[in-house]
């Protein structure tokens, strides 16, 4: 993670406060000599907000996301959570998976619980806590069920109880929704919303769908495609307590749409 | 097996071909194929004998020494392999070789390795079994997918818990398939090996009955090999399918 000081000459003075709880500087990342992913990302996630990354197919949000989580090196550039460097995944981060990855031979209860697990935590315990997160994302009575057995929809919501039982501060959700059909995936924004209300915990969310960002974010990043660099960002400031309904007839939804599409559009020239 | 079109259960095939056997024999067409009547009635005097007890629980012995050393080496090169890329490429080539090889025309090497003895039967055993169990599960390790690695590194599972929590499990249906076939690979091993060596066990007596043109014993002595191996096979078979319900849905 060396940075070659000459060659970074920044976009954008990057602003940081000690409001955001993670925070990107400089991250550049070569997948191969010629393959640039990422290119001089300075971004800051505040504390408790939910940040969306947007952008274009390959132009660099999945491996942005798993630098952060300390899953890839950046080529150059550092990533603080809590002011500490990133150096490998961490306690305070968990990773909310696009195709789920849960354990086809463990039940919910244990799939649910193996963050806790890996910590050393007595079964009773941790099966304990994993149970009140089955509620929590609505999947009550299945705990012994196996994931074969579940729709793609319950899938994702174990993999979310699985991230939400190891009480990380920082969840990280790659696309989350992706596989699963429109009408489960409406359902499950406005459950993670009143989740998220209750749990207060700071979200770094991935998606293709500009209404999803805008609906869930408190900020959406627009990046630019590959490679990868961070060209606007934009706050779409919509009231959550009111209804879905009212928010997607409201003024600051459709805005901050048409403002996104427009943006988005120019990639395509 | 279909006859007029219609399905013969596969016990009936059996028994027909058992039939043609009888019906060959009967007519002493050819020697080596005396009636399959005189070889069951033989089956059941060898069965008997004290030769064959002693020689059932060496062979057993070997059998299991080896399975115990193939297991173990298959399955660690396999993990070994298939999670450092430089051995994959170092190794890779001679695995693939060894496990299409014709192995017997090696065990008369053994045999100058190793004497005329138990150790050169359990080293064919290993020889015979260890590659397939090594490729398949080195397949099965290739095939978890890299979510479900990132999955147990993001949540901070050590490398000794990424392997035996999650990397185990996940090949688990390969490194049963691997398993099975290196079964049945054993006991060609150990057979052959005991026909090279020829003074020790089965293979002693087999040398004895075609010395001596005894091809009823040899036969009853085959049949029971032979369903020893089927035997192994099909409860192995019985074991995958336990694991069977998630191989197919882990994609
Ligand atoms: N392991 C890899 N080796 C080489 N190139 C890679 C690798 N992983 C990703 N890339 C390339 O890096 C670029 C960024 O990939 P990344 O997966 O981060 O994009 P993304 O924004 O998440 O795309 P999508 O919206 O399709 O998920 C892509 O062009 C991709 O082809
Ligand atoms: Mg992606």
């Amino acid at each position: 993670m060396a940075i070659a000081e000459q060659n970074t000459i920044p976009l954008a003075a990057p602003t940081f406060s000690d409001n955001n709880i993670v925070e990107v500087k400089g991250v550049s990342k070569f997948y191969e000599p010629d393959i640039q992913a990422l290119l001089d990302i300075n971004l800051g996630f505040p504390k408790g907000q939910m940040t969306t990354l947007l952008g274009p197919s390959g132009c660099g949000k999945t491996t942005l996301l798993k630098i952060i989580a300390g899953l890839l090196e950046p080529t150059e550039g550092d990533v603080f959570v809590n002011g500490q460097l990133v150096t490998g995944p961490g306690p305070e981060r968990a990773f909310v998976f696009q195709d789920f990855a849960l354990m086809p031979w463990a039940t919910v209860l244990r799939n649910v619980s193996f963050g806790l697990e890996l910590r050393g935590m007595a079964k009773d315990e941790r099966y304990e806590i994993a149970r009140r997160y089955i509620t929590n994302v609505g999947l009550e009575g299945f705990g012994e069920k196996y994931p074969h057995e579940l729709s793609g929809g319950m899938r994702q919501r174990v993999g979310l109880a699985r991230a939400m039982a190891v009480d990380a501060d920082v969840l990280m959700m790659d696309e989350p929704f992706s596989a699963v059909d429109e009408q489960t995936r409406r359902q499950f924004q406005e459950d993670l919303l009143n989740l998220l209300s209750i749990e207060k915990k700071t979200v770094l969310f991935v998606t293709h769908s500009i209404e999803e960002a805008v609906y869930v974010s408190d900020q959406i990043v627009l990046l630019s495609p590959r490679p990868g660099r961070i060209n606007k960002t934009v706050r779409p400031d919509i009231d959550h307590a009111a209804s879905s309904d009212e928010i997607r007839r409201g003024k600051n939804y459709l805005d901050s749409v048409e403002e996104i599409w427009h943006e988005l559009k120019g990639y395509l020239e | 097996m279909k006859i007029f079109g219609f399905q013969i259960p596969s016990v009936f095939s059996l028994l027909i071909w058992a039939g043609v056997w009888e019906v060959i024999g009967q007519l002493e067409w050819v020697f080596i194929f005396p009636p399959l009547s005189g070889v069951l009635i033989e089956l059941w005097d060898l069965v008997g004998t004290n030769a064959f007890h002693k020689a059932s629980i060496s062979t057993l012995k070997s059998f299991c020494y080896g399975m115990f050393f193939a297991i173990t080496g298959g399955v660690s090169l396999g993990f070994f392999m298939g999670r450092v890329d430089a051995a994959n490429k170092l190794l890779g080539m001679w695995v693939n070789i060894f496990a299409s090889a014709p192995l017997s025309s090696l065990v008369p090497v053994l045999i100058l390795l190793f004497g005329l003895g138990q150790t050169t039967i359990i080293v064919t055993v290993v020889l015979f079994a260890i590659w397939i169990i090594t490729l398949d599960t080195l397949a099965g390790i290739k095939h978890v997918s890299p979510s479900l690695i990132e999955m147990g590194q993001s949540f901070g599972a050590s490398r000794w818990n990424l392997l035996y929590k999650i990397l185990f499990w996940a090949a688990l249906p390969e490194i049963l398939a691997g398993i099975r076939m290196g079964f049945i690979r054993a006991v060609k091993g150990v057979i052959i090996g005991q026909l090279l060596v020829s003074i020790i066990d089965f293979g002693q007596m087999f040398a004895t009955f075609s010395r001596n043109l005894y091809m009823e014993e040899f036969w009853a002595l085959t049949l029971v090999l032979f369903v020893f191996a089927l035997g192994i096979s099909s409860l192995i078979g019985e074991m995958e399918k336990r694991v069977e319900y998630y191989a197919g849905v882990r994609d």
